[in-house]
């Protein structure tokens, strides 16, 4: 069974704002029948170019239905130009986080999102222009390159895992490899090597740093906040501040942050809350 | 919540009588049964019993029964034991839709030089005979084919195969995991030199396989070790997993006639239920013979893991070909060989019965699987759009 938070499970039982939009001012389409997963996103749009309705329609699995559903909740509401900003990652986060092997279905949402404004504005999608790199998926390379740089992904199982491609035959594997490379030079990033094990010090350093210059922002956004309580081996104490201290899903937040720990510091870390 | 367990060709429920069987050996009778004293004797003594146990279920004899840890040990023994006794041979033939304890060997074999035969199936799942005679070389070390797929049911002839295979003097080994209790084995009669079970698809414990080996079948030893098993694996016999086995053999020999009626009016009445109520459904392999107690259907417009889910949230348990529930990006290797389209193979679940199913247990799937189906295909953007009409004119 794949381990899938709770709220992924609660929108694919009951995914928000399914539907058509008859006349929406926007449609994205995305996937097919034959790759296991597709998406219809319908965008209907305000004079002031505000996304008042979305809708959509998803073949796929639990996660594909659950990251669907989220995005047409993240982007209502937003002008066209704030909705450009939502990414994959954003949808997964809303989600409190999807399984690695399932990011493609975040990024699913983020191509059907690009397709439904790129409709809406009247424009023809660069990716089309853009050479196929996977066959058995039909992956082309913008959307791999925009999966890399958006997740700053830097092997080719992660390309796979965030895009299928290179899922299937394997023969597009070494041009996925040549992608990667020439991003990480073209950025200057060089691939993430093989993790040291930190020391005691660093480990507290770098929880530190991602608390505060990355989830402590997010959480004030919403009315909340939270401390660093202690960091014990790899035990991270955290105790919840502002509208965050009595929140129902707070076990959802710390899951959420325990995922971007492990991923930024340490694998093994455990994040758990502590009474303030 | 109430279980509806049908997912046995996953795993079954152990006997209770199995159980009840196998409980002294680990409290009173816990000897080694290599050990020369009264203790390792009750343990020699149980075994000995599983293995006429197993002979007789099997129509074979107790010496050409060997006890390994699982049906893909009994593989592994089964194939690397004959390649390695016939050395100058480079051929090795199996199929397309072989479980992957079989499947997953052919890269390696062919990283080690082999040349590997793996024959097709057809839009039903049936082998072609000739094209298993036509791949038959003077080179050729084995022939591997399961007896029963796992997935869809569908049996192979294996009378036939036999007859095939032995007239070219080739070793022949079989996959029975899905076989053995669901339709009768007598290797009396059969000429197979090498077939494979498994103790949990019979209602017996995890961790305990059989290989037969028919006498005079020349195997080098995949397990190296102590004498045990004659030499022909080594390590200390898992007795009280050995002794379940027994009897669960003993048991499903007992049921065998009744529970296959039994799972095939069950199966029967699952599949016509399904048809009747839900539209766009494809059954896998309906035209050929099928092991009593598995039903493989394609719900077209829906992916797999979804439906599971939602059958899981009412207590359903099944199984799906899907790629999402494997974690690989491909739908089901068998479904593929079988030419199922893709748009069709994302959407497969796999029902398999067992002697404890009952009718109310299916007519439970039935009554909730329409509204399951429905809901999703009502948030799938192909259902309306393309609809029962799709099919028609494909």
């Amino acid at each position: 069974m794949w381990d899938y938070s709770e709220k992924v499970l609660e929108y694919f039982r009951n995914p928000r704002n399914v539907g058509v939009i008859e006349d929406a001012d926007g449609v994205g389409e995305v996937g097919s029948l034959a790759c296991g997963d597709a998406l219809t996103l319908y965008i209907k749009v305000d004079e002031n170019d505000r996304i008042t309705d979305a809708k959509f329609q998803t073949f796929g699995c639990a996660s594909a239905i659950a990251s669907s559903s989220a995005l047409t909740e993240l982007i209502i509401g937003k002008t066209v130009d704030e909705a450009l900003k939502v990414t994959n990652r954003d949808i997964a986060d809303y989600l409190g986080g999807l399984p690695e092997e399932k990011m493609h279905c975040s990024v699913l949402g983020r191509e059907a999102l690009l397709a439904a404004i790129a409709d809406y504005r009247g424009e023809r999608r660069e990716s089309i222009e853009s050479p196929l790199v996977c066959e058995c998926f039909g992956v082309n390379q913008e959307e791999i390159e925009r999966a890399i740089r958006e997740n700053g992904l830097t092997t080719r199982e992660q390309v796979t895992h965030y895009t299928k491609a290179g899922g299937g035959c394997g023969k597009c594997h070494e041009k996925i490899e040549e992608i990667l490379t020439r991003m990480c030079v073209e950025e200057e990033r060089v691939p993430r090597p093989v993790r040291k094990p930190l020391t005691n010090l660093q480990k507290i350093k770098l929880v530190e740093e991602v608390i505060e210059n990355q989830i402590r922002p997010e959480l004030q956004k919403d009315g909340g906040d939270l401390e660093l309580i202690d960091v014990d081996g790899n035990r991270v104490l955290i105790s919840f501040r502002g509208l965050c201290a009595n929140c129902p899903s707070a076990g959802i937040t710390v899951k959420g942050i325990q995922d971007r720990l492990r991923e930024a510091v340490a694998p093994e870390l455990v994040v758990e809350e502590v009474p303030a | 919540m109430r279980l509806v367990y049908l997912d046995n060709n996953a795993t079954t429920r152990v006997d209770p009588e199995v159980v009840e069987a196998m409980a002294p050996y680990f409290t009173e009778r816990y000897g080694n049964p290599s050990s020369m004293h009264q203790s390792g004797a009750l343990a020699h003594k149980g075994v000995a019993l599983a293995r006429e146990q197993v002979a007789q279920f099997l129509g074979a004899h107790p010496d050409e029964i060997i006890f390994t840890s699982c049906g893909t040990e009994s593989d592994n023994a089964a194939i690397h034991g004959v390649l390695n006794a016939y050395p100058d041979k480079r051929h090795f033939v199996t199929t397309r839709v072989e479980h992957p304890a079989v499947l997953n060997q052919i890269p390696y074999l062919k990283r080690k030089g082999y040349r590997v035969t793996e024959l097709s199936v057809d839009r039903d799942g049936n082998l072609d005979l000739e094209e298993l005679r036509a791949s038959l070389t003077e080179d050729t070390a084995l022939v591997s084919i399961m007896y029963a797929n796992n997935e869809t049911g569908v049996i192979f002839p294996m009378e036939e195969i036999a007859q095939v295979v032995k007239s070219r003097g080739i070793p022949l080994h079989t996959d029975a995991v899905q076989a053995a209790g669901k339709i009768p084995i007598n290797l009396g009669k059969l000429p197979v030199d090498l077939l494979t079970f498994s103790g949990h698809k019979l209602h017996a414990p995890k961790g305990i396989g059989v290989l037969y080996q028919r006498r005079g079948t020349r195997l080098v030893p995949f397990m190296v070790g102590g004498h045990q098993e004659k030499g022909r694996r080594g390590g200390t016999e898992n007795v009280p997993y050995i002794v379940a086995l027994g009897k669960a053999c003993e048991l499903a020999q007992q049921h065998l006639g009744s529970s296959i009626r039994r799972m095939a009016e069950l199966r029967d009445r699952l599949q016509q239920g399904i048809l009747e109520r839900i539209p766009n459904v494809i059954v896998n392999g309906a035209n050929a013979p099928r092991t009593p107690n598995t039903l493989s259907c394609c719900f077209e417009y829906i992916e797999g893991e979804s439906l599971l889910l939602l059958l899981n949230d009412l207590g359903i348990c099944a199984s799906s070909g899907s790629a999402c529930t494997s974690g690989s990006l491909e739908p089901s290797h068998v479904l593929r060989a079988m030419g199922v389209p893709y748009t069709a193979a994302h959407g497969s679940i796999r029902f398999s019965l067992s002697r404890y199913t009952t009718e109310e247990e299916v007519d439970f799937v039935l009554e909730h699987l329409p509204g399951i189906v429905e809901r999703l295909r009502a948030i799938s953007p192909f259902w309306g759009r393309e609809g029962a009409a799709f099919r028609r004119a494909v």
